[in-house]
């Protein structure tokens, strides 16, 4: 399977990560090779079987919902690349 | 002294043979001498680690030391580190210091075990030979030419060289086993659940699991009870009868039903490897246990299954490296978007880009019931082949690897054949077995590993069988000559 460059843009949308025009295409054929691979598991039959999301089959545990943790807002802001006034600093989002 | 075991540097801390300042002094210095040629520390901390040694000796003083107190150890550079960086091996974390402490962090001070450093990984676990690392290849202390397996190949290497007596890994595809493979140590993967992975920076959270790196399944077995145990902060964590891992060690073998299954020793096998595996069987046989031929028709599809499932569920948890909360940030952002997309491009290597892309890819519109959904039944199908052998056997043993350690460079830039290199190990991820690997002789003078698979929650059952291996075989008390004492 062969990725079309369009695709490959798209994906990297998906992935919120930036790809520069000239890697393209090295990317896409490596993508496309993993996809191959993935191929193979159309040789299994799965009729009837149940997708397995949790090795045990464990489903999720629920607690009360109390307060448990305190407030270390200023211990984790410390490590922020932007912060003023206790909140995330980001570029303008509505002009 | 870097040869003593856990329970010899416990009996030497404890009847004041040695103070465990000296000890951490003495790991220290050998790690300056020898790490700059094997790269298996991102970050040493020797203030840290000699602050702590103090307070060991003080409790080893005033009598209430615990059995591991003094003993010093290093964590893989994937568990959170309060005031410590935790960069994951990636340049998106290389300015983290990391908040808070992960549980087995917190598990393993309260111990009173000095942290020597952070090792040495591929980045965010994303690996099978330790190069993808940000701070550069970790060397295979048995050949420097050689890669030393990963994620967990600065753990392996670590303990290999003698730099330190024990080190934290984890395995989300086999990445404490096949680095302990590749450097003749003994690790174990335990049961899915049974180690807390809260402020364990996550891959892929339904396979990845802690575990002990260290020189022998005993010292394993000392380590997992320190490790092993329900945190209600990882939704995940097993609520499991506490248990004392070394109790069984000694028990006998007579009778152990061993399978080995027909399906690990066809094509792709090292025929090398393949005659160390068979010799290693033959040698625990001959301790009373009887093999059994098993059979395990859906392994071949682990890895594909693997290579959708864990990179879709990595493209969600690595969604949180935004250049936002903390890591890297690109700089002059023009918007919010090139924020997230550049931050992302320049934060992250290759590999993970790759893992990012293909996980977002198999579950976007149109492809999840093909992939997703498709992988997630295969890997009830490699779950229930295994359930079926354990009808037939108490343990399975068979190949860690395919081969003995790799060249450095010889898969960097072929994704897919790194992948193969896994695929013993990842079909027990599939599945959330516990599993180790120990020590089994030498191809070309570089180690072999025995792999030994178990149903869940049989880690004290494994350890036993590797240990009385370990009773008559001396592969895993090898070192590699260079790393002597001057």
């Amino acid at each position: 399977m062969s990725l079309e460059m369009a695709e490959v843009k798209k994906i990297a949308q998906l992935a919120a990560i930036a790809v520069e025009p000239q890697e393209l295409d090295a990317v896409g054929a490596k993508l496309s090779n993993i996809l191959d691979l993935f191929d193979q598991l159309s040789q299994a039959d799965t009729d009837g079987v149940e997708p397995m999301a949790h090795p045990l089959d464990q489903t999720q545990r629920l607690r009360e919902d109390q307060v448990a943790e305190t407030d270390q807002r200023e211990k984790f802001q410390s490590i922020a690349p932007a912060t003023e006034n206790g909140l995330y600093l980001v570029p303008k989002v509505i002009e | 002294m870097y040869q003593y075991s856990i329970k010899q540097l416990s009996e030497a801390l404890q009847t004041k043979q040695v103070s465990s300042r000296e000890l951490t002094q003495y790991f220290l210095d050998r790690t300056a001498r020898l790490d700059t040629q094997v790269n298996s520390f991102i970050t040493q901390t020797p203030e840290l680690a000699l602050q702590m040694a103090a307070q060991a000796d003080a409790k080893i003083a005033q009598g209430n030391a615990h059995a591991l107190t003094g003993i010093p150890m290093a964590h893989k550079d994937i568990f959170c580190t309060d005031g410590v960086r935790t960069s994951c091996g990636s340049k998106m974390l290389d300015n983290f210091m990391a908040p808070y402490d992960a549980h087995v962090v917190t598990q393993l001070k309260q111990m009173g075990m000095p942290i020597l450093g952070k090792t040495n990984m591929d980045e965010f676990a994303m690996g099978s030979s330790s190069e993808s690392s940000y701070y550069g290849p970790t060397k295979n202390p048995w050949d420097l030419t050689a890669v030393p397996g990963g994620s967990s190949g600065g753990s392996a290497a670590a303990v290999a060289a003698g730099l330190v007596p024990f080190a934290t890994g984890t395995d989300t595809g086999g990445s404490i086993r096949q680095p302990a493979a590749f450097c003749g140590i003994s690790g174990i993967k335990p049961t899915y659940g049974a180690v807390s992975r809260f402020g364990m920076i996550s891959y892929a959270s339904s396979f990845d699991q802690g575990g002990p790196m260290a020189m022998s399944a005993e010292d394993c077995a000392w380590l997992l009870n320190a490790m092993v145990g329900f945190d209600q902060r990882d939704s995940t964590s097993m609520q499991i009868e506490p248990t004392d891992y070394t109790a069984q060690l000694n028990q006998s073998l007579k009778g152990l039903k061993v399978g080995v299954p027909s399906d690990y020793f066809g094509e792709g096998l090292d025929p090398q490897v393949a005659a160390s595996v068979k010799q290693a069987i033959a040698e625990i046989e001959k301790l009373g246990a009887q093999v059994v031929e098993v059979s395990l028709p859906n392994q071949k599809l682990a890895v594909a299954a693997y290579y959708v499932l864990a990179p879709a569920e990595a493209s969600s948890n690595l969604s949180r490296y935004d250049g936002v909360r903390f890591g890297h940030r690109c700089a002059d952002p023009k918007d919010l978007n090139d924020l997230y997309t550049r931050s992302r491009a320049e934060g992250f290597g290759a590999e993970v880009k790759r893992r990012i892309m293909v996980g977002a890819y198999a579950l976007s519109a149109g492809y999840y019931d093909a992939y997703y959904l498709k992988a997630q039944k295969v890997r009830r199908l490699v779950r229930d082949d295994f359930t079926r052998a354990f009808e037939q056997c108490d343990v399975i043993l068979g190949p860690v690897a395919p081969t003995v350690a790799f060249n450095i460079g010889e898969k960097a830039d072929d994704p897919i054949s790194m992948y193969l290199a896994d695929l013993y190990t990842i079909p027990v991820n599939l599945a959330g077995l516990p599993a180790m690997s120990i020590p089994a002789g030498f191809v070309n003078q570089r180690p072999v590993g025995l792999h030994l698979v178990g149903p869940y929650f049989s880690e004290a059952k494994l350890l036993n069988v590797a240990h009385q291996y370990q009773q008559v075989t001396n592969w895993h008390q090898q070192r590699p000559e260079w790393v002597g004492d001057k």
